[in-house]
């Protein structure tokens, strides 16, 4: 509900160039969506940012002096390094190292990498498991519904962050604490997944439970084509806008819930730190003065979520046909 | 209205059977309590005797109507890594909790209120464009970001308020209180208002919203026609038509205030419930967990069950619905 996402209707007569371009990025330069999207000063920056962080995660291991997660990199001699402008700053360690040497703007691009990941592969996993349930209840209807539903509705009533937390106990009991890093990335996004699924289910069976009275399904029926096929082809894209508004703003709660997680010493290890992690041992300097530890981590992760969460307050603005 | 009352009484019972089985098979079938119990040299034959004991070679459903008529009277089982009742250590830290949730709901009823009524009915003015921004940060940031910076401000650089624990607390009957001493009070101060940011801001985008809408609609202007005055207007009639969604959603996110102390209570080491169960995680105690998730349903599904009771009784539109046959 911010003030600057919505767009405004002052200005009727800026001229909008009508001739519409071929190719789809001619046609999505030119949709509604990306004309709000220009309107608003306020989200360009946080597309850009949003943009930006994961460009350097993607390219980290250009940018960063060195791999964090590598042991051997590591030099005890480099620990608690205060930050390049202060006087007790040294090149090449532009924001500092850690305890153990590790450069703290390398061990952020890396972990940087951690948090996408999780958060984007968290949110196709809802995602996926959400839309899936949502298409079954909405287009079979009857016990399957009800059933599906009522799972849903008991899960709402809890905290994603505790059945997260449940989950990833549950998990780590089953295979004892001998995870590698890998699965317990798999884990995390295992845990995510399970306890975000609801949204999409409960939006994607009422839009279902509207299209699928529709002629073109009645017509798809009627040329006998199978139910998964009528879901997947002709259904389902009818309901993906709202989908993409919950998706925007659940990667911004997933990229949260598996920071919390790893804060909370329950998620990413030590040797394969995300956002959280670093935050998490950067705590314990805190006292000590080593302030930058924890502060540009932290400092990174809450500008990530509040861009996320910008786009994801614009798109919904932008998508929302009562508020053109 | 008694049908309606009984069938939520009957789905509330659903959903409690629900959470049952699952903390049921979590402690069953989460690795084996025995080999959590024994020391690693007991013989085959002691750990045949245990198993015998604790009545894990029954059949499961034998064992799941004995956890469950063991639960229904608190009684958990034994924690591995504290070997004490469960039922006795949560209850030793359930006051820490449920202070800490109770101060930081209410702080952010009353700023949320507020802040939501400030920011509908002066939109345009600069303090309510500083408070839209101050909501979009607080649900931005993650709840211990804010802690550690709260620690950092407040107990590291300033050094006015204690960065850990409780303080001094006083003993009243099994209940603990450290709403009664100075070091008490000073120290419920950081961790209630971490606790407190997310339902203020939600809670004042309520009110706002709220506060739009009634604004908007007849008998507002019907009130502003018969020449009331504009505060008896805004307060006595817009506000407390706000309110009724206002404490539902409020009562609603009780438990979820409950389960994010998780969080609180691990940046500040705030001796509650939440650190408790942190720490069964972390250490893979499955009968803390299992009985952590079975009391937070309990709560959640007593708030759940009461707010729907007490919608429609303050709601008549309500109640001509539901006595409407389906």
């Amino acid at each position: 509900m911010t003030e600057t996402a919505v767009p405004q209707q002052a200005e009727p007569s800026a001229p909008r160039p009508r001739a519409a371009p071929a190719g789809w990025l001619g046609r999505a330069l030119d949709s509604d969506v990306f004309y709000s999207f220009r309107r608003s000063r306020l989200t360009m920056i946080a597309g850009a940012v949003t943009l930006l962080f994961f460009l350097v995660a993607i390219l980290a291991p250009l940018l960063a002096v060195q791999d964090p997660f590598d042991p051997a990199q590591l030099q005890l001699m480099n620990s608690r390094i205060a930050p390049l402008w202060t006087a007790d700053g040294q090149s090449p360690f532009l924001l500092g190292t850690d305890e153990q040497g590790r450069d703290v703007l390398s061990a952020i691009l890396y972990g940087l990498r951690i948090s996408l990941a999780v958060g984007v592969l968290g949110v196709v996993f809802a995602g996926a498991l959400g839309i899936l349930l949502g298409l079954i209840a909405g287009y079979f209807g009857g016990a399957v519904d009800s059933l599906i539903m009522r799972i849903a509705d008991v899960q709402l009533t809890f905290p994603a962050i505790l059945i997260a937390l449940l989950v990833n106990g549950v998990v780590k009991s089953v295979f004892g604490n001998r995870l590698d890093a890998a699965s317990t990335l798999a884990v995390l996004v295992f845990a995510i997944g399970l306890s975000f699924w609801v949204q999409y289910a409960r939006t994607v069976r009422g839009s279902v439970m509207v299209e699928k009275n529709r002629d073109y399904v009645a017509a798809a029926q009627l040329i006998g084509l199978p139910a998964p096929v009528i879901m997947l082809r002709h259904v389902l894209p009818n309901t993906m806008g709202p989908i993409l508004v919950i998706a925007t703003i659940n990667l911004a709660l997933a990229i949260i819930t598996e920071a919390t997680l790893s804060f909370l010493g329950a998620g990413m290890p030590d040797t394969m730190p995300s956002l959280g992690t670093l935050i998490r041992v950067g705590n314990n300097y805190l006292f000590s003065g080593e302030w930058w530890i924890v502060a540009f981590p932290g400092f990174s992760l809450a500008a990530l979520i509040l861009s996320i969460n910008l786009l994801g307050d614009w798109l919904r603005d932008a998508l929302n046909p009562k508020l053109r | 209205m008694l049908a309606f009352t009984v069938r939520r009484a009957i789905q509330a019972v659903g959903v409690m059977i629900a959470v049952g089985i699952i903390a049921f098979s979590m402690f069953r079938f989460a690795g084996d309590p025995v080999n959590q119990m024994v020391a690693i040299d007991t013989s085959a034959a002691d750990r045949a005797a245990l198993r015998h004991s604790l009545g894990l070679d029954d059949p499961i459903p034998v064992q799941f109507a004995h956890y469950f008529v063991n639960a229904a009277q608190f009684k958990f089982g034994v924690s591995y890594q504290f070997r004490q009742p469960v039922a006795s250590l949560l209850a030793e830290r359930m006051p820490a909790t449920l202070e800490l949730a109770i101060c930081a709901t209410v702080l952010s009823m009353v700023f949320g209120i507020l802040m939501g009524v400030y920011s509908a009915l002066r939109r345009d003015s600069l303090l309510a464009k500083i408070f839209q921004a101050v909501s979009l940060i607080g649900i931005s940031l993650p709840t211990f970001l804010i802690g550690i910076l709260l620690i950092y401000l407040f107990a590291v650089t300033l050094g006015w308020l204690p960065s850990f624990g409780r303080g001094d607390v006083v003993r009243i009957g099994w209940w603990t209180t450290g709403l009664l001493t100075v070091s008490g009070l000073k120290a419920l101060i950081m961790p209630s208002v971490t606790l407190g940011l997310f339902q203020m801001t939600l809670i004042m985008r309520l009110v706002r919203a709220e506060m739009l809408e009634v604004l908007r609609t007849d008998y507002i202007r019907f009130a502003r026609a018969r020449g009331l005055t504009t505060r008896a207007i805004h307060f006595g009639h817009a506000l407390k038509n706000t309110l009724v969604p206002v404490i539902t959603v409020a009562g609603l996110q009780f438990g979820s205030v409950i389960a994010f102390a998780i969080i609180t209570e691990t940046v500040f080491q705030w001796p509650g419930m939440g650190l408790l169960f942190l720490q069964a995680v972390q250490n893979v105690d499955i009968p803390i967990m299992a009985a952590y998730l079975l009391m937070v349903s309990l709560i959640f599904v007593t708030i759940n069950f009461i707010v729907d009771i007490l919608y429609t009784v303050v709601d008549p539109r309500l109640r001509a619905t539901i006595s409407r046959p389906a």
